[in-house]
């Protein structure tokens, strides 16, 4: 941590926020708040006459809660900076009545009540994500009454009465009589591994051997201390940590396999009753503790949804940050330029942190060493030809990306290439084919659209999937080997905002019985906000189907993220069932009022198009027609 | 380029038994060699290892394809592979197409060979049709900024942060409470070292 403050090539900024992330891998421009700790963080020097004066005393979260702090604190003794910080919502204010007695205090005269939060823009190259976890807060579970017995505390907990930095200096007591405990149980698994309304499904990783330390650090303490930890499992799957558990065990603690179902305190002595049914022995026994200490898991940090936001970031099901590939990129992020270290992605213990944050370092050189970078490309292009400059494009785009479209000024909109991201929304909503998505052309999707339905089209499913949520969605699908019919034809898109009505309309009118258009959830889109211009396209082309008397279930929608599996491979088999019911007169009968639709609309184009010259279009002519 | 200038080769991974297993890779390989413009069509035992690399550039030059299609595994994880390996071979590397018959066919329809076959037939002509109309694409390069964000100071984000500023660059590491450590820095031992945290 030292080296951190000290380090001539790290701007650390404590007490702040990302606030925004925009541009690309290489190039990401960000706001970072740094948000007014009203101690200049150059001038002090932790000599802690402000702490003495203050006369605020609130509970101490670092301690959790067992000491109190005041409105004017250093967070903890090793605190990197060393300065100190003013909680304006402890404070009384600066205010000769109120108090301001820190100020005064204050020789060097660093406290400013006026501090303002202040904003720094950032250019980065590459951006990691470190942002680690939250502890699991076992109110919910009140079979352990945590909410209602003093002498039921959690492993986080432990770690402060146990340290010597702790409120009672490492003199282990217990909370109501303050008095060492003499018998210590540990209950495993509290909030993971469950499969109940309460609790994650998933194994925290870390408890099984934080319990194992914690069994140590006591019989190392007080080794008359009686120690029994209650489990499922105990994971010791680590490097060295057989030998901690089988130290622990040498020392006296008792394992016992099975969970309490209940724990019931004696009034008198606040001791704890705890009925645990020994699963290895059969049987169903009642224990007495002085204290029983919840061994809680791991959750995604509760506020993590606003960095997901910022960097267009996927969560897996579990709420943790989704990795590139589960096994062979770990630690890249599906955005270009951003890697994950610790937590953020699933929990980890110190060594583990390590490990992916050296890794993350080394990824991001590997970019870092470059001069220039690639960008894919895909991006947008205008023909300006045929461009209106109605302006529809510059609306829809959700990085800006396309400018002037202006008819008045007799503007033609341009893309910003730098800027565009390849979500093709502005090629999908462009009436007058003005806008062209590279490498995922109109004629390349009918092309596809074509080749899918050209043989036995009663029985094909036109499936479009965006690259980074349902397509990765039936990537998981087939990597968990769920079994579903065959019956369905993905088209790939790099977002569903590229799905052009046409493409939908094209399908049909080809014969397919059943469409389906999916893409990422809302919070999830790697391209913003572009999928819910795919929400309205898919309205209207609804109602424009309900009009045709077409049947409108005949199109779906569906967001699958990329950890959905289960739900691609369960909406595959409902298509199926959809697809069933269609017969054959009913796609005839569409097939033949889309065709009529469609020569209405070209004829209706053309003769607008006879008043005006025809541009010719620049599109390179490779003579294929896409339309077979 | 026109019509009859257009020569695809189509490449049919088995992928050891994960494809082979569960669909005819010969069968689709030999159907796609009466798809338009198919030049040749073959199967591979793993295409994306060297030896099926190999194969592939050497198509490329026997054939003089300008076109590639690989019936393989998720684009996802190795449209970079066969982009760098089409690339090798003197051909632009967005006139390679990817369809994904293992993700999407063989694993999703172990228990039907015939269904998973045609199938995977099906989405050979549809990328063989894709295929056609690619275009060359030009990459363009952009400026790599040299300086790195860390967000979250806590073990994992000071190891990050110290790495990269001994390599060299410059790290600004962004932590949301008033000191970095983290979660870590409440424990009083960690394992396996029974030693101090901070």
């Amino acid at each position: 941590m030292m080296d951190v403050g000290r380090h001539p090539n790290i701007n650390l900024y404590t007490y702040s926020e990302v606030e925004d992330v925009s541009g690309y891998i290489g190039n990401f421009k960000v706001k970072v708040r740094r948000k007014a700790r009203y101690v200049d963080e150059d001038l002090c020097n932790a000599c802690g006459e402000c702490e003495k004066v203050c006369p605020v005393a609130v509970a101490d979260e670092f301690q959790q809660g067992f000491s109190s702090r005041k409105a004017i604190y250093m967070p903890f003794p090793q605190a990197v900076p060393s300065v100190y910080i003013l909680n304006d919502g402890d404070c009384l204010g600066n205010n000769p009545i109120a108090c301001g007695k820190c100020a005064d205090v204050c020789e060097k005269e660093c406290i400013d009540f006026d501090m303002k939060d202040e904003i720094i823009e950032l250019d980065v190259g590459a951006v990691i994500v470190a942002t680690g976890m939250d502890v699991y807060d076992p109110t919910e579970m009140d079979e352990y009454g945590y909410t209602q017995y003093e002498n039921v505390i959690t492993s986080m907990e432990f770690e402060r009465l146990i340290s010597a930095g702790g409120p009672t200096e490492g003199h282990f007591i217990r909370p109501t009589d303050h008095k060492v405990p003499k018998r210590i149980a540990f209950i495993q698994c509290v909030g993971s591994r469950s499969h109940s309304e309460v609790g994650n499904p998933y194994c925290s990783n870390i408890c099984c051997m934080n319990t194992v330390k914690d069994s140590l650090l006591l019989k190392d303490h007080y080794p008359d201390t009686e120690i029994s930890v209650f489990y499922m499992d105990i994971r010791a799957f680590g490097k060295g940590f057989e030998d901690l558990y089988i130290r622990s065990k040498k020392a006296g603690v008792q394992y016992i396999r099975g969970l309490p179902g209940e724990i019931f305190e004696d009034p008198k002595t606040n001791d704890l009753k705890l009925i645990v049914e020994d699963t290895v022995a059969n049987t169903v026994k009642d224990y007495d503790f002085d204290l029983v200490v919840l061994s809680v898991g791991v959750i995604p940090r509760r506020d993590s949804s606003a960095v997901q936001k910022l960097l267009t970031l996927s969560k897996t099901e579990d709420g943790f940050f989704m990795e590139s590939h589960p096994k062979l990129k770990p630690v890249d992020a599906p955005t270009g330029g951003v890697f994950f270290a610790g937590c953020a992605e699933f929990p980890k213990d110190v060594k583990d942190s390590v490990t992916q944050a050296s890794a993350a370092a080394a990824r991001s050189e590997v970019l870092l060493n470059s001069d220039m970078i690639n960008i894919e490309a895909i991006t947008s292009e205008c023909y300006t030809d045929l461009c209106t400059s109605c302006g529809i494009c510059v609306n829809v785009c959700p990085f800006n990306a396309i400018r002037g479209a202006d008819a008045k000024a007799g503007l033609k909109a341009e893309v910003i290439e730098a800027m565009c991201k390849g979500c093709g929304t502005c090629a999908a909503e462009c009436n007058f084919d003005a806008l062209a998505m590279k490498h995922f052309e109109d004629s390349q999707y009918i092309s596809q659209i074509d080749a899918s339905l050209e043989k036995n089209p009663m029985d094909t499913i036109t499936v479009f999937a965006c690259n980074w949520c349902s397509y990765a969605g039936a990537d998981l699908a087939g990597l968990s080997r769920l079994q579903y019919p065959t019956t369905q034809r993905i088209i790939r898109t790099m977002c569903s905002g590229r799905v052009d009505s046409e493409f939908v309309l094209h399908a049909f009118e080809k014969g397919a019985p059943i469409v389906l258009v999916s893409g990422c959830h809302f919070a999830d889109c790697h391209y913003i906000d572009a999928n819910r211009w795919t929400q309205k396209r898919v309205e209207k082309l609804w109602d424009k189907l309900e009009r045709l008397g077409i049947r409108p279930e005949r199109l779906q929608l569906e967001w699958i993220s990329a950890a959905e599996g289960q739900k691609w491979a369960r909406t595959m088999k409902e298509l199926e069932e959809m697809r069933k019911e269609v017969t054959k007169e009913e796609v005839e009968q569409t097939m033949k009022v889309l065709k009529e639709d469609r020569e209405k609309a070209e004829a209706k184009k053309a003769k607008k198009k006879s008043k005006t010259v025809i541009p010719k279009t620049d599109k390179p002519d490779i003579g294929i027609s896409p339309s077979a | 380029m026109s019509e009859n200038d257009l020569r695809v080769g189509v490449f049919v991974c088995e992928c050891g038994r994960n494809i082979a297993g569960s669909l005819d890779c010969q069968a689709v390989s030999d159907y796609a060699a009466t798809l338009p413009n198919v030049t040749c069509s073959v199967v591979n035992k793993y295409t994306c290892a060297e030896p099926g690399q190999q194969e592939i550039k050497k198509y490329i030059k026997e054939h003089n394809l300008n076109r590639v299609v690989v019936a393989s595994c998720s684009p996802r994880m190795h449209e970079p592979t066969f982009r760098n390996c089409v690339q090798e071979a003197g051909l632009n590397p967005y006139l390679m197409e990817m369809t994904n018959i293992r993700e999407h066919c063989s694993w999703a329809h172990l228990d039907d060979y015939d269904g998973a076959t045609s199938k995977a037939k099906d989405m050979v002509r549809m990328s063989v049709a894709r295929a056609r109309l690619l275009e060359e694409q030009i990459e363009s390069k952009v400026p790599m900024k040299k300086e790195v964000l860390v967000i979250g100071g806590g073990v994992a984000g000071i190891q990050s942060a110290l790495d990269l500023a001994d390599a060299g660059y410059q790290v600004n590491l962004v932590e949301k409470e008033a000191s970095i450590g983290g979660l870590m820095a409440t424990l009083d031992k960690t394992y396996p070292t029974m030693d101090c945290s901070i």
